[in-house]
């Protein structure tokens, strides 16, 4: 009898100190964003003064101010346009491949395919330089079209990796019922893969949002125009031009990340996934 | 109509393998040719230099070893401190605990951030404004005012200041892959321990070390691919576009392309930095394949 209450205490010690280990990491992951969130609802001077998490007045103008006289209100659409047409490349254009790679016979797909992994493999920090020479010449810099181009390119890789190893495990019987009832190839792809391959699509489409919404580097060298930027890239020049002006800046970090953290929370079921995945796959 | 068939079959892959073609393929090319070139990117003249350009990274640019140095300490702190939490935090996760799912959703949340948000408020937090330093207040607090300063702008401490950031925005992505490492280590392995009367000090150093280390290896490589060639968290961090003391080699490269305006150069620093980072990932390919 003694031997189980000395057990469990020792139990409860143990399990008292691991959640004090893991709550205060969860604190120290949260603490700075509720930091720049209440700074972000507080006036400049209070952000001398007042320290605490929960301002005593609640300062919703910084928003109106930094959306407007900011100028977010036009880079917060940008981002949005060009992850969702990014996105809606990336799914159509890599499903397409992995599809053909996965189940469809021509000649040189084997090659094809593994250019593609290559791709995904090897870095090419320089890329960027050459990059922007290209664009110059094709007289894309400094164009919504040509930034969503590059974008699709960064992200068709991996996508089709992971569509690719769906579609091969994947059950042909559905397609042979759907070929022999008449339908075109085209039309198994998007009638019969893509609805089947819906989770693998989640995975891609949150893991390309994500990634989209928060580039910086291609944006940074292709556009000039402050009007064409996403949020990221509008963020620095921001900072450059108001440099002390901390809550209207907090404001603009708030208005970026909280897409994405909403996003997540929503759709976290299908990023641990994806990257447990990947675990598994390398 | 076999022909028509084939034909049919490419029409699949035409745009993927267009836009590849065209936005990795050919910039991939270019880096290889534009690197034995001097050229400004706007003159129709490049003046050829051959091995030139590699002579003087390996030589003459000061700037670019020390800005390598500088992503190797960020890194060597990421793989010790960071991986060394997210094994901690992963281990404490991996048995029936209460609120799991939520230490797990909270500490995914840093690396779904942008690096520009995540440097930009830590760099409100940390830097800018006195009274708003927190850690500056916490150690005033405990009695250690000589201890507070401007982490960011001295020297001595910016570079570790930014590994510290880096890692907390990162440490989530070990977390999450040696989580999923353990779970799959099966249950009974640590049952037939406990029977056989090993302690759990014993069962972990037996069992779960020796299974985690493929794992450990898979994080490992993308810690240093990933640390290596951090950039944007520091840009927004330290500021100042080529982030002084604080440069790394993606920023040089930006520097020699942006500042000084020669394309060449930029391209042969970065075909010397993807070299360095495939032979490095390669080393810890091998590592893993002896020790197993």
């Amino acid at each position: 009898m003694k031997h189980a209450i000395y057990y469990k205490s020792k139990e409860v010690v143990a399990n008292t100190l691991i959640h004090i280990f893991l709550i205060s990491v969860a604190i120290t992951c949260l603490y700075p964003l509720l930091w720049m969130i209440s700074s972000s609802l507080k006036t400049q001077e209070m952000i001398f003064k007042d320290i605490s998490l929960i301002p005593h007045q609640f300062r919703l103008e910084n928003y109106v101010l930094a959306w407007r006289e900011g100028g977010f209100g036009r880079n917060f659409f940008n981002s949005i346009i060009y992850t969702v047409s990014v996105v809606f490349g990336i799914v159509i254009i890599s499903s397409m491949a992995a599809y053909a790679f996965s189940r469809l016979r021509f000649a040189g797909s084997k090659f094809l395919f593994i250019i593609f992994m290559a791709a995904m493999m090897i870095p090419i920090p320089g890329s960027f330089v050459a990059l922007y020479v290209l664009l110059n010449k094709l007289h894309l810099r400094n164009t919504p079209i040509g930034y969503i181009l590059c974008m699709i390119n960064v992200g068709l890789s991996t996508s089709i990796f992971l569509l690719k190893t769906f579609f091969d495990k994947m059950p042909k019987e559905l397609e042979d019922a759907a070929r022999i009832d008449g339908c075109s190839k085209i039309g198994i792809w998007w009638h019969v893969a893509l609805p089947l391959a819906k989770p693998v699509l989640a995975v891609v489409i949150v893991f390309n949002a994500l990634a989209v919404w928060n580039e910086y580097i291609l944006a940074l060298i292709i556009f000039d125009n402050r009007s064409y930027m996403p949020l990221q890239v509008a963020l620095q020049s921001f900072q450059g031009e108001f440099v002390t002006n901390y809550p209207l800046l907090m404001a603009g970090l708030t208005i970026t990340a909280l897409p994405i953290i909403l996003v997540y929370l929503l759709m976290q079921k299908y990023i641990i996934k994806g990257v447990t995945q990947g675990a598994v796959v390398g | 109509m076999k022909l028509r068939n084939s034909l049919e079959n490419y029409v699949f892959v035409l745009p993927a393998v267009t836009i590849f073609a065209i936005f990795y393929v050919i910039p991939f090319i270019w880096v290889f040719q534009l690197g034995l070139f001097e050229w400004d990117g706007i003159s129709f003249t490049k003046i050829f230099v051959g091995l030139g350009n590699f002579k003087e990274i390996f030589f003459q640019d000061v700037n670019w070893w020390h800005a390598m140095w500088n992503a190797g300490y960020i890194t060597l702190i990421a793989l010790t401190f960071q991986n060394i939490l997210a094994f901690m935090l992963a281990w404490a996760c991996d048995r029936e605990i209460r609120m799991k799912n939520f230490y797990r959703v909270i500490f995914f949340i840093p690396p779904v951030l942008s690096e520009v948000v995540v440097g930009m408020a830590w760099r409100f937090i940390i830097n800018d404004i006195d009274g708003a330093n927190i850690i500056n207040r916490m150690l005033i607090g405990m009695g250690l005012p000589q201890l507070a300063h401007n982490w960011l702008s001295d020297p001595n401490t910016a570079l570790t200041t930014v590994a510290i950031v880096h890692c907390w925005k990162g440490f989530g992505w070990g977390f999450l892959i040696f989580l999923a490492g353990l779970q799959t280590i099966p249950r009974e392995l640590y049952e037939a321990a406990r029977v056989d009367g090993a302690s759990a000090w014993q069962s972990f150093k037996k069992i779960t070390l020796p299974l985690m280390v493929p794992v450990m290896v898979l994080v490992a490589i993308l810690t240093v691919l990933g640390t290596m060639q951090v950039f944007v968290l520091i840009v927004s961090l330290v500021g100042g576009e080529f982030a002084g003391h604080t440069s790394v080699p993606v920023l040089r490269i930006l520097a020699s392309m942006r500042g000084s305006s020669r394309f060449g150069y930029a391209c042969a620093q970065g075909i010397t930095f993807g070299m360095v980072l495939i032979i490095i990932s390669f080393i810890q390919y091998r590592f893993s394949k002896k020790g197993q």
